[in-house]
């Protein structure tokens, strides 16, 4: 191997370009399914009379159309059952492991994927979906593709692509108390932008980068993409492999001990050039909460939402985005009153992010404001049990929110949870899109703590009041 | 698929920045298990209204820009969900090339895989191409023409503007090449790969 110092992203790429030809052939390690972005692409193989190259580096899941209400009933959106009886029989057609309905391991796709070990550092990752980003917190190199890819990979288990540019976050400090990883990434998307990262693989380092947990992580990874980036990821260190160790595809043993070392070797070297560095202070983040219909519009809780720029095409979208959300320029954060609240999606259904929003309930006690329809659907059908395991579902339910069966739910709305036209909603999610959760609904992106605390007061409010952490917290001084 | 020289035709302005493919094909559409007949759909939350009507002043609605061929947008067109049923859509409509300043990294390469050409042009000119189209009356709608072996956009009246493209791209737009048979092609190499750095399932990876 050459001296040059080089960064985790040049291994990663180096080690999986497959000969010398041109374009670049990059070989896929775990290429995960779902119902949604594969049924194409299965036929395509069908219709070529082609096969799946390696099933067993495939695996797949049922997540964004599946009901979270009772299970044991028919689904009654006959395209919806139409397509996720597509994927159970391509599955079996073509051999490839899929974790349905009624298992323990059924869940979103990228909640479902680390949480078996399927995810592992050193890896590329594909998935027919966006979010695919998430898996990076592993120190994976994992980006989402479109169908005809996903065809494409199940083909050849290789991607022709131009090789990315590179990116450094550096996050340096330690975020304050009451803050949390969605409030980091919200504000460093507000700060590069939604296009800021278009072109690059995103590498988040710095202090409050490694001290953030394997969950914290991947909501941070998850979120790369709506910064228009390819990827994002981090290196793996002792956090990761603590999270992973024991999982059920991770290695065990003397392969156990022997991965390890390998990963010890992947963070990027002393000297390694990124194409960009962008430095972001994790002391000065607060609480944020989108007020717009993009997710770079994240404002701090105590801010207000922001004056429209004098001119410009920056104009013409501020205006657009306060008429869809029906808000005006000036209007404190805190005194938005919500509708709906939503507790969970690939960003924020983990464990640990139900176990934060429950925190919040106890600290605060009472019940979800009689205005308010609040809901958690757990990530993963594991995260729910565990949810239950720990009593976390009574925390919620006794507070007045729906505990759902897990999925994808109102993260898009292609199942029947959706908003109704001009209903406001607190969201754990990780797209404010116009009609992302429905058509003409209105969706504010916030943490896991941060939603609880609206779906109690029935309006935003700066969760550091009721947590205690409101000492001097930041911004806020 | 099919090769594609050169996209000639009407041009409709889409005057705004940030356009996701949450509003390209909203997910409603996203059930069928088919790849074509996203057309109808195509913007359908802008298209329609309310009550499920076309709205009459929505671009894509109006003859003649019901049967444009050039989209010309606002920078970062394409981003959000890595859904390839956006381009379909697009290209089911009848949307031959896409112009903006920039395009979201997986909606170009849908783009590249479903048979559209990706323009990607300096800001100045997409501002220019978006009045010009924008303000052109329904009798005379603008017209231009990418050419993908010239590299060039070129307005009705003679303004023309280069642009660049991924060699690959280019080549498998114009000759409408198979990807996956390419691919297929480097399968000596696959399999020497496959056999320097072996791996087992996921589960071990090499
Ligand atoms: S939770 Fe939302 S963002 Fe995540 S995979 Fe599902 S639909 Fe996509």
């Amino acid at each position: 191997m050459s001296a040059r110092p080089r960064t985790l992203f040049d291994k990663l790429w180096d080690a999986h370009v497959v000969g010398e030809g041109e374009p670049p052939l990059l070989y896929i390690d775990l290429h995960l399914v779902h119902e949604v972005t594969s049924p194409q692409a299965f036929e395509g193989l069908r219709v070529a009379g082609r096969r799946v190259r390696r099933p067993e580096r495939t695996v797949a899941t049922i997540d964004h159309n599946v009901p979270t209400t009772d299970r044991s009933l028919p689904i009654v959106d006959d395209t919806a059952r139409i397509q996720i009886e597509a994927l159970r029989s391509n599955a079996r057609e073509f051999g490839v492991t899929l974790h349905d309905v009624g298992t323990l391991e059924q869940g979103i796709v990228h909640v479902m994927g680390p949480e078996m070990g399927y995810t592992q550092p050193g890896m590329t990752v594909v998935c027919g979906d966006s979010h695919t980003s998430t898996h990076g917190a592993f120190g994976a190199l994992a980006f989402g593709i479109g169908t005809s890819q996903v065809e494409h990979v199940l083909a050849t288990q290789c991607l022709p692509m131009a090789r990315p540019r590179t990116l450094e976050v550096r996050v340096d400090g330690a975020l304050s108390p009451g803050v949390t990883a969605k409030d980091l990434i919200l504000a460093i998307i507000a700060e590069i932008g939604v296009d800021g990262g278009r072109g690059h693989v995103i590498e988040y380092t710095g202090e409050a980068v490694r001290r953030l947990s394997m969950e914290e992580r991947m909501t941070v990874c998850n979120m790369s993409i709506e910064a228009g980036a390819r990827a994002g990821m981090i290196a793996p260190d002792d956090t990761t492999f603590a999270w992973l160790e024991g999982r059920p595809m991770a290695p065990a043993g003397e392969a156990w001990t022997a991965a390890v070392e390998r990963w010890r070797g992947l963070a990027t070297d002393e000297g390694a050039r990124y194409d960009r560095t962008v430095r972001v202070d994790a002391s000065r983040v607060a609480p944020m909460v989108t007020w717009g219909t993009t997710p770079a519009t994240a404002v701090p809780v105590m801010g207000r939402v922001p004056a429209v720029p004098e001119g410009g095409p920056e104009r013409e979208a501020a205006l657009r985005a306060l008429e869809y959300m029906g808000l005006e320029a000036g209007t404190p954060v805190e005194s938005v009153e919500i509708d709906r609240v939503f507790i969970g999606s690939c960003t924020n259904g983990r464990l640990d992010d139900l176990r934060a929003a429950a925190a919040v309930i106890r600290a605060a006690g009472g019940r979800v404001h009689p205005r308010v329809g609040a809901m958690v659907v757990p990530g993963s059908t594991r995260v729910k049990a565990q949810a239950e395991a720990e009593g976390l579902d009574r925390v919620f339910t006794d507070a007045g929110f729906e505990w759902r069966e897990s999925g994808c739910s109102m993260c898009l709305g292609m199942n029947p949870d959706v908003l109704a036209p001009g209903e406001r909603c607190a969201s754990t999610s990780n797209r404010n899109f116009e009609g992302r959760q429905g058509r003409n609904g209105r969706t504010h992106l916030v943490s896991p703590a941060m939603a609880a605390a609206a779906a109690l007061n029935g309006r935003f409010v700066d969760v550091r009041t009721i947590t205690g952490d409101a000492g001097v917290p930041a911004g806020r001084a | 698929m099919e090769a594609v020289r050169e996209v000639n035709g009407i041009v409709a302005a889409l005057d705004r920045a940030d356009v996701d493919t949450d509003q390209i094909i909203p997910k409603q559409f996203l059930k069928r298990i088919e790849r074509t007949g996203y057309g109808r759909f195509l913007f359908h939350d802008w298209r329609t209204r309310g009550d499920g009507t076309p709205d009459p002043d929505f671009v894509l609605n109006r003859p003649p820009w019901n049967e444009a061929r050039i989209l010309v947008a606002g920078r970062n067109f394409g981003c959000g969900s890595s859904r390839e049923h956006a381009a379909w859509a697009l290209r089911d409509f009848g949307i031959g090339a896409v112009v903006a300043p920039s395009l979201a990294d997986i909606f170009r390469s849908n783009c590249v895989q479903t048979g559209i050409v990706p323009v990607v042009l300096p800001e100045a000119a997409v501002v220019g191409l978006l009045e010009r189209a924008g303000r052109a009356e329904a009798g005379a709608p603008l017209r231009a023409r990418v050419d993908l072996e010239t590299m060039q956009v070129t307005l009705e009246g003679g303004e023309h503007h280069p642009f660049d493209l991924d060699p690959h791209a280019r080549r498998r737009l114009m000759e409408g090449l198979d990807d996956i048979a390419l691919t297929l092609e480097r399968e000596a190499e696959i399999a020497a790969y496959e056999a320097l750095t072996p791996r087992g399932a996921p589960a071990a990876p090499g």
